[in-house]
Formats: structure tokens, C-alpha cells, sequence
């Protein structure tokens, strides 16, 4: 308690990692140039897949809707640049190998302006209005998840939400995006966050920020006016601090209750790349076409922050970015929770933050062979869910899941990794518990 | 492009450089310090039955290993084990009793459980445990520390051929010219004569007793490196010692006549060894935060309570071997509470 007061604000247990952020931390967001095809996964976002507007051959313009929403829980997409429909047919993407995607070919010629957008006042629409026009924008939590934003901001009102909490943690190695964003987009995100608080209806707004980003900190301070019912909260830089339940304990001292959701708590979480979106989004009446990715990791010659059309292969990115050596592995987001792509035709989509690459070197001293459990307990003192990985990872060997459910609270683990990450002996229980996980949501479906 | 060839692993992508080994190494690296101290204080025959028995636990961890055999020595745990072992029994204890302590601690106490992590018990106390049924003369039977010839000469006893009678031990530990040995460890002293060690003698270890259990600085000295190194459990030996003067510190206040004060308690024999070196072996004890406490708090008590109440003068033994049988029970009755969920359980 006193040690944490003395640390700043926190949560218990969580591991401390390597952070790696010097590398791109200090580097300006640039514009990467357009690659000759985009490819777009219907499926960006968590819910229904879009449901196309377009046919083969058709001529678009940058900022077009070319699908649209199905139903609530989904998200309309729009063409990322000038060009032509050159297919619409299942492609690599994030979440599989073959997801049906549209595929774009980029104009040349064209100069690769805004063609779309009508711009208006958000703070002036009412909550149906705005909510409506955020579904509109296209966006998704920018963070990682792709959860529809305009379902996030709707809350029921007998959930008493009352804060809108604001995700800068960052906390994941190597990714500096976010941290550029706040420096660079601070009036961006502040435009978001009044817009937010609009949608939802909370009274105050509070951003958490780890304690390795103090330039961040002072500089969302000074975009702040004083009648902004808005604070900035620096935590302690520790993983997973970005987690959604373990940056609402730190920064408001609430807890989640298990299997529960954060408005449950009267919390709305969003991350800073998505508020900063919305904040440029919507009073400009656009779609979201681009976002800011970090290229970062030992294997990669010109790392940094990019602002990237989305459908752009991770191949293009490869080339342009500069990649060494004759064997790699492409992780979309951190590492901790990233996962590796098996094809480089693979898309940035709306919920990837970072591509991390990593050569012969890394794999090598990641690839060590698991080895009996010590029972040395650290993944124990490391899980933030406060789990008792040990246990979980015996019972998974014995493929009995449904204990681990029921007795040790398999479903409440979020695969943040702690537990693999600390386990000396090369144990992938993260690993164990995902399919855990899988093999019962296949078995109640 | 082309011809990068793709690497697919799932998330983590980065791991924590803590390996099994690298602890074990830290746990050996802290036992060497204890180790010399034996040598010093009792000699030559010492130093022959540290490597004897250490020598044995990982030639019969390698022939019972069989395919993983080779791997398993790499991991340096069967030489904790032997060293452990060897720090247990008394100094001039017979050497072919110290080969068959090192068969039963690694056979019995950890290969037929399929090796390391699978072993329920502390390997090297049931090694000791065997060898202590086996060899009840043997395994209490005392040398004086800083004996004049340690260095020269070896205790008859230490050489013995197996299953015969050691002889002329008197006669060798009288050429130690060492003023007034009893014979007996300080533990024993107090049980049967009523006589307290000096505490500077039980700190410094230049008393009687097993190999490596005397000297209690030397021994806190070298757990608190592991613990600062995170290599192990500080909160164990902690409950350890409250769980002993919990248990002693009232009774000795109710009698101080028969029950000598919880410093004492804490000093002598080999509690100090038991509860940083081998109540701390992470695979007997609980991984859960209640657990540990619960865990060192019982093993302080048995302690106590097999010391004063109990036929044996030691008790450290059967304290922490107890407590490792107890060890799932404890971790079932504590699981650790989910985070966000209600203070009370259920």
C-alpha cells in the first residue's frame, strides 16, 4: 500500500519488461507512401463483417464508404485511397488466412487528396445524432481490440456510467505510437475526449499515462483548458498496466468484478489513438482511413512512427521500412500480446498498433524448450488477475478444462502473458489457456 | 522478400532471463560459502563426504534419468540435492552410508516421482530421513569442530567398510585435544542435561552437529542473496522462524526452566539450514501467497513442538517433510482471491 502510494498509481502483481521505446520514442509520425494494392478484411472490427458497396472494376475516391455498416455492432469501411476494385475475395489478414477483403488498386497518378467529408460541429448535434455519426466514421478501438467505438460511448443509462477513462499507458515494449500521438495530436485528443464525454454523457474525463512518458503528461496539460473537467493520471510503468481492468484499479481504484465489464464499475475505457481519431474525424465528417503505426524491432533499419493507409501489406511496409536478414518473424502489436503473421500479403487493419520484426538472433533465444514446472510460483506473483497460472497449467496438461473454469477462473485470464513471460521454465502457459479457452467457447457454442 | 523465410510463434514474443538453471547455479553459488565453513570446522573427512554423497546424488540421478537423464544434471538440481544432503548428516558420518543417504534422496525422493518438479517431499530430507532409520547410531554420532588434526588425519568413522562396526572413534576425536566435547549437539545438550550453548558459539557454528547446519549468521547470510536475487522465497524462511518463536517464546515465558527462549530455538540445529536451503525447495512448497505463510508458520511449530515434546533432540527434519505432504491441502484451502472479486469468498 504505502510502497505503491510512494510509486505512484498502480495495480498488484504485473511484471516489468524490457520497454524498448528508444528506439522510435523520439522519432515524429511520418507519412509512409501508398503501395500499389490495399487489401481490406470486411472484418476489421469486433461484430458483423461490412457488407460490400462496391462491385469489381468500380473507380473510388479517398474517404469513400465502400461497405457498409450490418446492423449495430459493425462498422462501415471506407477506400483508404483513389483506385479501382480489383477484387473482392477471401485474403490474409490478422485475424486468418483467408477472410473475405476487398483488394484496391491505388492510383498512380491521382494526388491522393480527401474526396469526401462534410464538415459540422459534433459538440452541437444531440447523442442519437453524434452517436450515429461516430458509427458513420468508421471507427474502432485503435488500441488493438477494434471494438465498434459507437457501441463503446452508448451506455445504457441505468449504468450510471460517470468517468470516461482515457488509455495512454502504452505499455506493451517497443510501441511509441500512442506516445507520439499525445505529443503531436494533443488538440486532436482533447477534441475527442470533449466529443466522447458528449456521446456518453460522464462528467469527467481522466487520462492515465505511465510514468515513462512525462513530455506526454505536460503536454496534454497544456492542451487542456481550465474548464475541462478533464485530469491527466500518471501511473507506474509496469505491464500490463494498459489492460483495461488493471488501468481502471490504478487510476480510479476500482475494481472490475470477474466476468464483468467496466461500466459495471460506472467506467467507459478508450484508448488515446482512437479519441485523437475522433477528434479529427468527426468534426471534418470523415471516414477512417489511416492510422499510426510503430515499425520498431532489432531486424528493422528505419524504424518509426508511420501514418499508414490501412490495407497496406506488411510487405510493402518490409520494403519500405528496410528489413535484415533471412529469417523473420512479424509480430502485428507488442510483443507481449502481438501475434506473428504467417503470410507478409497480411494488412495493417484498424486494430494494429505496431509491427515488430525480429530476426535470426531473437528467435533463437525465444525458442527454448519447455521444461518441467519448479513450481517456483513466479507466474503466481506475476498474473495481474491474480489466477494461479501453476495450477492452470498442470490441470491444462491433463486437458481438464473444465476445472480450470470452475475452480481457478480459466475464462477471467485476458492472455497478457505475465505468467509465460516470467515462467523459467519456457512453459507457454498463455498458450495452454487460450486453447483451454477456445476448446470450451467451441463446447458451449 | 522472397527469401525470408517466416518465423510463427505465439505471444509472449519476449521472456523474462531467469531459466531453471540460472536459479539452481544461484542456489549452489549460496551453498558454496556453508560448504567451505564445514570444511573448515570439521576437516578433511567432511570435505570427502560432501563430494562422496554430491557425487552420487548425479551419478544416480543420471542412471535413473534415463533419455532426459543428460538434461536433467544440466539443470544443476541433483547437485543442490547431494550438497543439501551432505550439509544434513553429521560430519564424520561413514562414507558408504552417505552413498546410500544420496540412492535414497535421488531414487526415492525425487526419480520415482518423474524427477524434478514432480517430487512431493524435499529429495535430500528423505535421504536423510532414510539414512536416519537406517542408521540410528551413525546419524548421532558428533566430532568436535577446529579439531587440531582435522586436516591430517580422517575419523575412523568417516572410512568404515560397509556394515561393520566403526571403531576407535574416542581414541581419534581425544588426539583433537578439543577442551570438554561432549559429544552431543547443542540441542541434545539442553534435551538431556539441561546445559545452553553460548549464543556466540551457535552463531559463529563451532558446536557439534551435522556437517553444514551449524553456523547460523553464515547460513542467513547467504539465504539473504538468494532472496535479494529473488531466487528464493524470502517470505518462507520469515514464517519459519515467526512460526518457532510463536511456539517458544510463550512457553519459555510459562517455564523458563524447561523451555529454553526463542533465541535458542532459532540458532540451534539445523532450523536455521532447514527453513532458508530446504522449506524453500519451491517444488514442496505452496506457490500461493496464504499458502507460503500457513506453510512456514507449520513448519516453526512442528519444529518446536517435536523438540520439546518429542523422543528426538532435532526436529527440522520431519517439521519440513510434514509440511510438504501438507503442501496441496494448504494450496487448495488457499487459492488465491480473483482479482475484483468480492473480499469474502463464497
Amino acid at each position: 500500500m504505502i510502497l505503491s502510494f510512494l510509486r505512484g498509481h498502480t495495480f498488484s502483481h504485473g511484471v516489468r519488461v524490457a520497454h524498448h521505446k528508444e528506439q522510435t520514442a523520439s522519432r515524429p509520425i511520418r507519412r509512409l507512401p501508398f503501395p500499389e494494392r490495399l487489401i481490406l478484411p470486411l472484418d476489421p472490427h469486433i461484430g458483423k463483417p461490412a457488407v460490400p458497396l462496391v462491385r469489381r472494376g468500380q473507380e473510388v475516391v479517398r474517404g469513400e464508404p465502400i461497405a457498409r455498416a450490418d446492423g449495430w455492432m459493425s462498422l462501415p469501411i471506407h477506400a483508404p485511397a483513389t483506385g479501382r476494385v480489383v477484387a473482392l475475395e477471401p485474403m490474409p489478414t490478422p485475424r486468418g488466412p483467408r477472410r473475405p477483403a476487398i483488394v484496391l488498386e491505388v492510383d498512380p497518378a491521382d494526388t491522393q487528396e480527401m474526396g469526401w467529408g462534410e464538415p459540422r460541429d459534433p459538440l452541437a448535434m444531440d447523442r442519437e445524432t453524434l452517436i450515429a455519426a461516430i458509427q458513420e466514421s468508421g471507427l474502432a478501438g485503435l488500441g488493438g481490440a477494434a471494438f465498434p467505438t459507437h457501441v463503446k460511448l452508448s451506455v445504457p443509462p441505468e449504468q450510471r456510467v460517470d468517468t470516461l477513462l482515457i488509455n495512454g499507458c502504452e505499455c506493451e515494449p517497443y510501441l511509441t505510437c500512442d506516445h507520439r500521438i499525445m505529443l503531436e495530436q494533443t488538440d486532436d485528443l482533447v477534441t475527442g475526449i470533449r466529443i466522447a464525454m458528449r456521446a456518453t454523457g460522464v462528467q469527467e474525463a481522466v487520462i492515465g499515462v505511465e510514468n515513462n512518458k512525462p513530455d506526454a503528461v505536460a503536454a496534454i496539460r497544456a492542451g487542456l483548458r481550465e474548464e475541462d473537467p478533464i485530469r491527466v493520471v500518471v501511473v507506474e510503468s509496469k505491464y500490463p498496466q494498459g489492460a483495461e481492468k488493471m488501468l481502471i484499479k490504478a487510476a480510479l481504484g476500482r475494481e472490475v468484478p470477474p466476468g464483468g465489464i467496466p461500466a459495471q464499475v460506472g467506467v467507459v475505457v478508450n484508448n488515446v489513438g482512437t479519441m485523437a481519431a475522433l477528434g479529427h474525424l468527426l468534426p471534418r465528417g470523415e471516414g477512417l482511413v489511416e492510422r499510426v503505426i510503430t515499425v520498431a524491432g532489432p531486424a528493422v533499419r528505419r524504424p518509426g512512427n508511420y501514418r499508414v493507409a490501412l490495407g497496406t501489406p506488411i510487405e510493402f511496409i518490409l520494403r519500405h521500412c528496410g528489413f535484415e536478414g533471412k529469417m523473420g518473424e512479424f509480430i502485428l502489436g507488442g510483443p507481449m500480446m502481438g501475434s506473428a503473421v504467417s503470410a507478409v500479403e497480411t494488412p495493417i487493419t484498424k486494430g494494429t498498433s505496431g509491427v515488430l520484426m525480429l530476426h535470426e538472433r531473437e528467435i533463437e533465444a525465444e525458442s527454448r524448450p519447455a521444461e518441467h514446472c519448479i513450481r517456483c510460483g513466479r507466474c503466481v506473483e506475476a498474473c495481474p488477475m491474480h489466477l494461479n497460472p501453476c495450477e492452470l497449467g498442470w490441470l491444462a496438461r491433463k486437458r481438464e478444462y473444465d476445472t480450470m473454469a470452475e475452480r481457478f477462473h480459466l475464462m477471467d485470464c485476458f492472455e497478457c502473458g505475465c505468467c509465460s513471460f516470467v515462467c523459467p521454465a519456457s512453459i507457454p502457459l498463455v498458450q495452454y489457456f487460450r486453447i483451454a479457452k477456445s476448446i470450451l467457447r467451441e463446447q458451449a457454442a | 522478400m522472397s527469401g525470408t523465410r517466416i518465423e510463427l510463434r505465439t505471444a509472449p514474443h519476449a521472456h523474462a532471463p531467469v531459466d531453471v538453471p540460472l536459479i539452481m547455479r544461484h542456489v549452489i553459488y549460496a551453498l558454496l560459502p556453508i560448504v567451505a565453513w564445514s570444511v573448515w570446522l570439521f576437516g578433511l573427512g567432511t570435505l570427502l563426504l560432501i563430494l562422496t554423497v554430491t557425487a552420487t546424488a548425479l551419478a544416480t540421478e543420471r542412471l535413473l534419468g534415463g533419455e532426459g537423464g543428460e538434461r536433467s544434471i544440466r539443470d544443476g538440481s541433483a547437485v543442490i540435492t547431494g550438497l543439501l544432503l551432505a550439509l544434513t548428516l553429521p560430519p564424520a558420518f561413514p562414507l558408504w552410508m552417505g552413498v546410500v543417504a544420496a540412492v535414497a534422496a535421488i531414487g526415492l525422493g525425487k526419480m520415482l516421482f518423474g524427477g524434478l518438479g514432480m517430487n512431493p517431499l524435499n529429495p535430500a530430507l528423505v535421504g536423510r530421513a532414510f539414512v536416519q532409520a537406517a542408521f540410528p547410531a551413525s546419524i548421532t554420532t558428533w566430532i568436535p569442530p577446529l579439531g587440531a588434526e582435522r586436516f591430517t588425519s580422517v575419523a575412523p568413522s568417516t572410512l568404515a567398510p560397509p556394515f561393520l562396526r566403526p571403531e576407535g572413534l574416542a581414541e581419534w576425536i581425544a588426539d583433537q585435544r578439543v577442551d570438554a566435547f561432549t559429544g552431543a549437539t547443542p540441542l541434545g545438550l539442553f534435551k538431556f542435561d539441561g546445559v545452553i550453548t553460548p549464543l556466540r558459539d551457535l552463531l559463529a557454528g563451532t558446536t557439534a552437529g551435522s556437517a553444514g547446519e551449524t553456523p547460523a549468521l553464515l547460513i542467513v547470510a547467504c539465504g539473504l542473496y538468494l532472496a535479494f536475487r529473488r531466487f528464493l522465497d524470502w517470505r518462507i524462511p520469515l514464517a519459519v522462524m515467526a512460526g518457532v518463536v510463536l511456539a517458544a517464546g510463550p512457553l519459555h515465558l510459562l517455564d523458563a526452566e524447561r523451555f529454553p527462549d526463542p533465541w535458542f530455538m532459532l540458532l540451534s540445529g539445523g532450523l536455521m539450514l532447514g527453513a532458508w536451503f530446504m522449506a524453500t525447495d519451491m517444488v514442496g512448497s505452496p506457490v500461493t501467497p496464504w499458502g507460503v505463510l500457513i506453510y512456514g508458520l507449520l513448519i516453526g511449530l512442528l519444529t518446536v513442538v517435536i523438540r520439546l515434546f518429542g523422543g528426538l533432540s532435532e526436529g527440522v527434519m520431519y517439521a519440513i517433510l510434514l509440511a510438504n505432504a501438507a503442501t496441496p491441502l494448504i494450496e487448495r484451502l488457499t487459492q488465491p482471491r480473483v482479482f475484483g472479486a468480492a473480499r469474502r469468498k463464497e
